[in-house]
């Protein structure tokens, strides 16, 4: 057993990372597909979705030939609308609710026509929207992620200059680092980076890290107004003996490394556990095992009932052969030379709800021993509290806080986004930087 | 098994599905296919003056992405010879004797030039004659076609000539490209016609190409007023047939419907306002001659549902109950009721109501699904929600009468009953 890179052909990489919803492959069937929607008022996909996007607006525009017309909807709610089209879990948003479910059909494919339509944009370079004259006003945006793209955009758009800071070397946060390859490719983000960039008036430095190169009291010296989108950190530490031994890595970590490499040059080992249920976890396992790890071994501490992923996203693990543990906890990490060789599991058994109002897992005194040679660590992000605390913002659990108008109780200072809300979805992170740029307009007035 | 066997004008078919005039009767070949495939007949292409059609002749219009609701074309009459047609249409004679044969005409404005074509035409063998007054383009600008159709003084002229040699039954095909169609039925019923056959096509435009900005179909670059017919047409079709079957002086005439038949249910519909028998084209021409067996199984099952035995026992048993506007009871009242059982939560109701009629239906809020209700006094039983709801039997209208008594508008108004006050 090992843990090493190379374990597949280039045909085998190349499938293992395709699309894993593609698109349309004709105009026809897109329209035919327009034209199931029943064009609902009021409408409970638009109501599911974090940015509203009018839904049944954008998919009649695309029965009518009116593809533009189509893209501008979607946009106008949503300028990260082309990725949200391919990363959104649909089936607990939009798509969950469409009203062919109570006619046990297959809802409408609303991210497939969404990404049909604003693909094409992306493609064609369409010009959608005017950026209004400069109103004289300059805002600083730290952190390159959906949430920062959103409120930069939104804020251009509407005459605010705009400089957005940036630690990595390239931009689009999780979008870029974190989201699974056969979702989106580094290729396609920086397209829809460059597509949202195309308004104009927003400049951004890259490798400039907020409290390394710069700090919170000097932006707002320099800024009318700042935006803080800076996400979430490292995954947290399992807190458990043999925690350091070599072959114990942070999700985070792992999938960047799948973002940034060469499939082939990214190691797995034969025997895989995966630490947590959530998408992380999900991502992690799967695309362990779509680099040719042997067995994948995902393990949760609750049941079934209690998982944080949706059945979708659990279905795709499965059919790619993971197998599951539930109602397991890591209690040891055993290793040889340094090396993981075994993870020691706490058998449990659910009581009474906790503060999640799931119910609780607690140890039933039992253990099951596994063979793994690489584990990965997916139970949840932690906020970047140290740097919170140094910039004085208030937060809770080191989550910024923030009031109903987007602000933090420094005043010209705002947030959205993982750094507010512990960790969502790309599209809720677009609608707090939605909500953000709003909020700073009304301030700078 | 119901009996479907039709006879009109004495003409037997062993259904009462007959190719309408046109493409799919254009040549041999094709009929033979269309008999082998079960067709009950043909109306032969119709034969006269040898003409020359345009290349790119037909057009449909598109309607929430499906490619044809509507279909247009600006093709003439047959252009291949008449000796040609003639010989052919022995051989099918020959070969199909058990199915009608009804050939259709079309030729110049005098005595000689019909009188030739019908006798020519009588020699083959052919068992019914078409006179085709009724075409809408191409042959009009020659003072044919719809020319002859759209005049009753023309129309009964010519029919007087063909019938002074005419042996065998002549059908009248006229053209709804008129306010009525009655004053042109009744002349030519009154000329001897033995039986009407309608509609042929509504001249139309169905659409411009927007980048070219010519109009469809596209003849290098120009365009030109072409015949509307499918599925579009057929609501107007039986407006015409209904008004034929209630008139004193046509209602005589059997009627062979024509105009957007697709499935058996058009067909239901056109022999329940009066039809003896129906015509097929544009349904065969975008399907191919296969749909026969729909039709025919489609009609004979529902039938066999309802307990007729043969045609003659559905023929007009809806013409009654078409009455004018003026005869119906105001005292009949219909309020819209929503099966929640049913109701998927679309809001296409409400919206509509709200919008566009009588603010009928009551929308509760919340996330994901709205729920609806009717007001019943608000509601004045147009149907509209009931029209637009995607599913059937979520929406019924229910009846409740205004009063016990029978009363239409022209007594309402006879004693000076109130009209609405809002
Ligand atoms: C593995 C994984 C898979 C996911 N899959 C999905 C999915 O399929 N669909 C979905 O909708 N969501 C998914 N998510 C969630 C989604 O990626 C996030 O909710 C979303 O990216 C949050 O956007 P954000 O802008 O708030 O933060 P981020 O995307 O994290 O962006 C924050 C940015 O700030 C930068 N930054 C941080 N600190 C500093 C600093 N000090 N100075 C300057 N810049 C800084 C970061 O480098 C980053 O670019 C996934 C998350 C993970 C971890
Ligand atoms: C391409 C085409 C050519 C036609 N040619 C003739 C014709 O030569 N003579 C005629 O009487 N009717 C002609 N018609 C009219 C049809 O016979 C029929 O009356 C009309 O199309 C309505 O029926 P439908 O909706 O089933 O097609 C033609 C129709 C089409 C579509």
């Amino acid at each position: 057993m090992s843990i090493q890179s190379n374990r597949l052909s280039k045909e085998e990489y190349e499938n293992n990372f395709s699309d894993i919803h593609p698109p349309f492959g004709f105009d026809e069937t897109a329209v035919i597909e327009a034209n199931r929607c029943f064009n609902c008022f009021d409408a409970p996909c638009t109501k599911l979705c974090p940015t509203t996007i009018d839904i049944p607006r954008f998919i009649r525009q695309i029965a009518s030939g009116d593809i533009k017309g189509s893209a501008r909807t979607i946009f106008s709610s949503n300028i990260m609308g082309t990725g949200c089209s391919k990363v959104c879990p649909v089936e607990k948003l939009c798509e969950g609710v469409c009203v062919y479910h109570f006619l046990k059909e297959k809802p409408v494919s609303i991210a497939k026509l969404q990404r049909f339509s604003t693909e094409k944009a992306l493609r064609e370079k369409w010009k959608l929207f005017d950026r209004k004259h400069g109103i004289g006003k300059k805002v600083a945006v730290v952190g390159a992620g959906p949430a920062g793209l959103s409120c930069a955009h939104a804020l251009s758009m509407s005459g605010v200059d705009v400089t957005i800071f940036e630690k990595e070397k390239r931009p689009g946060g999780l979008m870029t680092y974190g989201i699974a390859g056969y979702k989106v490719t580094s290729g396609f983000c920086q397209d829809e980076i460059d597509y949202i960039l195309s308004i104009g008036g927003i400049q951004i430095q890259l490798e400039k890290e907020l409290e390394n190169h710069f700090t919170l009291e000097q932006l707002r010296k320099n800024y009318d107004a700042v935006f803080l989108g800076i996400g979430l950190g490292m995954t947290r530490s399992l807190n458990i003996p043999g925690e350091s031994l070599e072959g114990v890595i942070d999700a985070m970590t792992f999938i960047k490394q799948i973002r940034t490499l060469e499939h082939s040059q990214i190691a797995v080992g034969e025997k895989v556990a995966v630490i947590g249920m959530g998408m992380t976890a999900i991502d992690a396992a799967t695309q362990a095992k779509r680099l040719g790890a042997r067995e994948v071994t995902l393990v949760y501490r609750r049941s079934v009932r209690e998982k944080p992923c949706t059945d979708t996203e659990l279905k795709v693990a499965l059919l790619d052969g993971c197998s599951i543990l539930w109602l397991m906890s890591p209690k040891e990490i055993l290793g040889e030379n340094g090396k993981v060789k075994k993870l020691v599991c706490e058998k449990m058994i659910l009581g009474e709800p906790d503060n999640s109002s799931r119910r609780a897992p607690v140890p039933m005194g039992e253990t099951v021993t596994i063979d793994v040679d690489l584990i990965i660590k997916a139970t949840g992000q932690v906020p970047y509290e140290t740097l919170i605390r140094k910039s004085s913002v208030q937060d809770k659990d080191g989550k910024i806080s923030i009031n109903d108008m987007a602000m933090t109780t420094i005043p010209g200072i705002f947030a959205g986004g993982d750094a507010v809300s512990g960790g969502k979805e790309v599209v809720n992170a677009v609608q707090a930087g939605k909500n953000a740029a709003q909020a700073i307009l009304a301030y700078l007035r | 098994m119901a009996d479907i066997h039709s006879n009109f004008l004495g003409i037997k078919s062993p259904n009462p599905f007959w190719l309408s005039s046109g493409p799919p009767t254009d040549k041999k070949i094709n009929v033979i296919r269309a008999l082998e495939a079960g067709w009950g007949g043909v109306v032969w292409k119709t034969l006269g003056t040898q003409i020359k059609n345009v290349s790119s002749r037909y057009s449909s219009l598109h309607f929430n992405g499906r490619k044809i609701a509507g279909f247009n074309n600006i093709e003439l009459i047959s252009d291949r010879p008449l000796e040609l047609n003639l010989l052919e249409i022995r051989e099918v004679l020959r070969l199909f004797p058990d199915r009608a044969m009804v050939v259709s005409l079309m030729t110049d404005n005098n005595k000689e030039s019909w009188h030739e074509v019908v006798k020519k035409t009588q020699d083959t063998g052919a068992h019914g004659i078409e006179l085709n007054f009724s075409c809408p383009h191409g042959m009009v600008e020659r003072s044919m076609g719809a020319a002859v159709g759209q005049d009753p003084e023309i129309a009964r002229m010519v029919v007087e000539w063909v019938m002074e040699v005419a042996e065998i039954p002549v059908i009248t095909k006229l053209t709804p490209n008129v306010h009525s169609v009655v004053p042109v039925g009744r002349a030519v019923v009154e000329a001897g016609s033995n039986g009407i056959s309608l509609i042929n096509t509504i001249q139309s435009v169905t659409g411009i190409d927007l980048d070219t900005l010519v109009p469809n179909p596209n003849v290098g670059g120009s365009s030109a007023f072409g015949g509307y017919c499918g599925p579009a047409v057929k609501p107007i079709a039986l407006k015409f047939l209904t008004t034929l079957v209630q008139d004193e002086v046509t209602k005589s005439a059997p009627i062979s419907g024509i105009g957007g038949i697709t499935t058996w249910k058009d067909a239901v519909e056109f022999f329940l306002l009066g039809a003896s028998n129906v015509q097929v084209c544009t349904a065969a021409m975008l399907n191919g001659f296969r749909i026969i067996n729909d039709l025919c199984e489609g009609l004979g099952n529902w039938m066999d549902d309802k307990g007729y035995k043969t045609l003659d026992e559905i023929i007009g048993l809806s013409v009654p109950k078409m009455t004018k506007w003026e005869k119906l009871d105001i005292n009949f009242h219909i309020v819209a009721n929503i099966n929640h059982d049913r109701c998927i939560h679309c809001g296409l109701c409400y919206i509509t109501c709200e919008d566009t009629s009588h603010q009928s239906v009551e929308m509760e809020q919340s996330v994901p699904y709205n729920t609806y209700k009717i007001k019943e006094e608000e509601c004045v039983g147009c149907n509209l929600c009931k029209i637009v709801c995607p599913i059937n039997g979520c929406i019924t209208m229910l009846e409740r009468r205004k009063g016990d008594e029978y009363i239409n508008w022209l007594e309402y108004q006879k004693r000076g009953l109130p009209l609405n006050d809002h």
